[in-house]
């Protein structure tokens, strides 16, 4: 296999992650391939929490106390790192959530209540993730709008056509759309989606949990109008994610979830509202780990979004080549080129349950499964695919073991 | 640390036992794991005495799952449909002899709900299921 040039000092960067270290079996390391599911944390992210709840731990907002006030600037500051990173407009377009999942449930049920009704048309596509189509199922249930959804090519990519076309019916109010597929790794076009659901009236949001960790983002470029993404997939903490919308859009909604520090004055007649962004974040906040999520940014920023695409690439499209040459193993997706660090296939014979067995069995974490993509998968006619997936801390060495581990697997089923 | 597919699963999944399906059956019931694409379509013959004297399946899936119908398959004739009621998870997993993660739990218990569902209804599994839950 011929060598290949990777952006930065890729094992420097391993040694702030301390599970990368940790042995997966007796003496077999861990080869972690998992990161569309979730992504590893560096130390700094993990001492910030340890941290926050050491000597810093207090509820924000409400209290005058030096650790309330200590607790409060590190939250928002948190919130103002997001703010940088995805280039948003304003600090208050920043809404803290549980994840991807709540923020596009919080969208749907409050300007999707709000603004759908018989007769609407939403557009969802074939190849999203169960977050970006349950959420408009419930709500159609409710409303009586029509959801639809764009179909994909043979090659996994968009069919842009047929979506100008779905436009044209002048129903559609909401196109709701993933920036990269969790699956086939497809990266949408997603400047054009949105340029074209504007001229037709509609707004957009996108699902940004594969493209927020592993690209630039800049939402007041792509001119989106929603954008959701989660904090553990971007080697933050768990339980912690971010919506973003145009203020414009954020003042006019309901609010969500009712309680405390939502509120401006609340009397038993009745009850307003406070300004954004906490109209939309009811009670105690998810104090540590937006703390947390806010250091997770300063690493990735540190290190650079485009570097890490840049290594991400290079390693993706190494492991795409590999993977192609392993005879009866049917790679999904479209190319290299216009593909995320996402690799799903399948490898005739084995069932793919039992393919990430047996490579777990060589330290190597892969997915098996539908990945929360049973309408994909319908479509491409399998119940399950096997999923490897890389992040800024993958090895073409890893990509090597994975390859070995396969053709392991094939000689264990005697094909 | 391939005991997990050793010689008894692989050989089971790949030559498995009383493959094909009973036409007419007695008992016939299908079931899947949607999760994973599981699929099993058992069909069983009995005498008037409630006793299995015939197995014939047929599936696709994982290893462990089509290995399961296959061991349980042969485990079930001769014994009468109240015998076959009290088979429990554990004697699954002790008849496939190999550690089994959370995760591969169901494609296991597969072929025991199969049965059991085609044999007594849903409604029983779910008892026995909701019963043996924390």
């Amino acid at each position: 296999m011929t060598e290949r040039i990777l952006t930065y000092d890729v094992e420097a960067i391993r040694a702030d992650f301390p599970i990368l270290s940790e042995k997966h079996h007796d003496d077999v390391p861990l080869i972690y391939l998992d990161n569309a599911a979730s992504s590893q944390k560096p130390l700094k992210v993990i001492d910030a929490l340890n941290d926050y709840y050491r000597t810093y731990n207090a509820n924000v907002h409400r209290g005058v106390h030096k650790l309330s006030e200590a607790a409060t600037q590190a939250y928002e500051d948190a919130r103002i790192k997001v703010r940088r990173f995805i280039n948003a407009g304003s600090k208050r377009e920043i809404i803290f959530t549980r994840g991807t999942t709540e923020g596009i449930n919080l969208v749907a049920q409050t300007w999707g209540r709000a603004n759908l009704k018989t007769g609407d048309v939403v557009l969802s596509t074939v190849m999203e993730h169960h977050s970006n189509i349950v959420p408009w199922q419930i709500l159609a249930a409710e409303k009586g709008f029509t959801l639809k959804f764009i179909p994909i090519r043979e090659d996994g990519t968009l069919d842009i056509d047929a979506y100008a076309a779905l436009l044209r019916d002048n129903s559609v109010k909401l196109v709701v759309v993933a920036h990269v597929s969790n699956v086939l790794g497809t990266v949408n076009p997603i400047e054009e989606i949105i340029r074209q659901a504007h001229t037709a009236g509609a707004l957009t949001l996108v699902d940004g949990a594969q493209s927020v960790p592993h690209m630039p983002v800049d939402v007041q470029a792509l001119d989106v109008d929603f954008y959701a993404f989660s904090g553990h997939k971007m080697i933050g903490p768990t339980g912690i994610g971010i919506l973003y919308g145009k203020r414009q859009h954020l003042e006019a909604m309901p609010p969500w979830m009712g309680g405390g520090d939502m509120i401006e004055t609340v009397r038993l007649e009745g009850s307003t509202w406070n300004e954004l962004p906490y109209k939309f974040e009811a009670g105690t906040p998810i104090i540590a780990d937006a703390i947390g999520l806010g250091y997770a940014v300063d690493y990735l920023t540190a290190l650079g979004m485009d570097k890490i695409h840049a290594h991400e690439q290079t390693i993706t499209a190494y492991a795409l080549e590999r993977l192609a040459e392993v005879p009866g193993l049917k790679l999904y997706g479209p190319e290299a080129a216009q593909k995320g660090a996402v690799a799903a296939f399948s490898f005739e014979g084995i069932h793919p349950h039992d393919v990430a067995q047996l490579l777990d069995a060589e330290g190597i974490a892969v997915r098996a499964g539908h990945h929360c993509a049973m309408p994909l998968h319908t479509h491409l006619g399998i119940p399950a695919t096997t999923r490897a997936s890389f992040y800024l801390y993958n090895t073409t060495q890893e990509v090597d073991a994975l390859i070995e581990g396969l053709y392991k697997s094939k000689k264990t089923f005697a094909l | 640390m391939y005991d997990m597919y050793r010689e008894l699963i692989l050989d089971h999944a790949k030559n498995p036992r009383n493959h094909g399906l009973l036409n007419p059956a007695d008992i016939d019931f299908e079931g899947h794991n949607p999760l994973c694409g599981d699929h099993l379509h058992l069909t069983l013959r009995v005498d008037e005495n409630n006793r299995i004297t015939e197995v014939g399946w047929d599936g696709e899936g994982c290893a462990i799952s089509q290995a399961s119908a296959s061991m349980l398959g042969e485990e079930i004739i001769g014994k009468t449909l109240d015998e076959v009621k009290t088979i429990s998870k554990e004697q699954i997993f002790e008849m496939l002899g190999i550690p089994l993660s959370m995760n591969r739990v169901k494609c296991a218990l597969l072929s025991l709900k199969v049965l059991k569902v085609g044999a007594y209804g849903l409604a029983e599994w779910q008892q026995q299921e909701a019963d043996e839950e924390e």
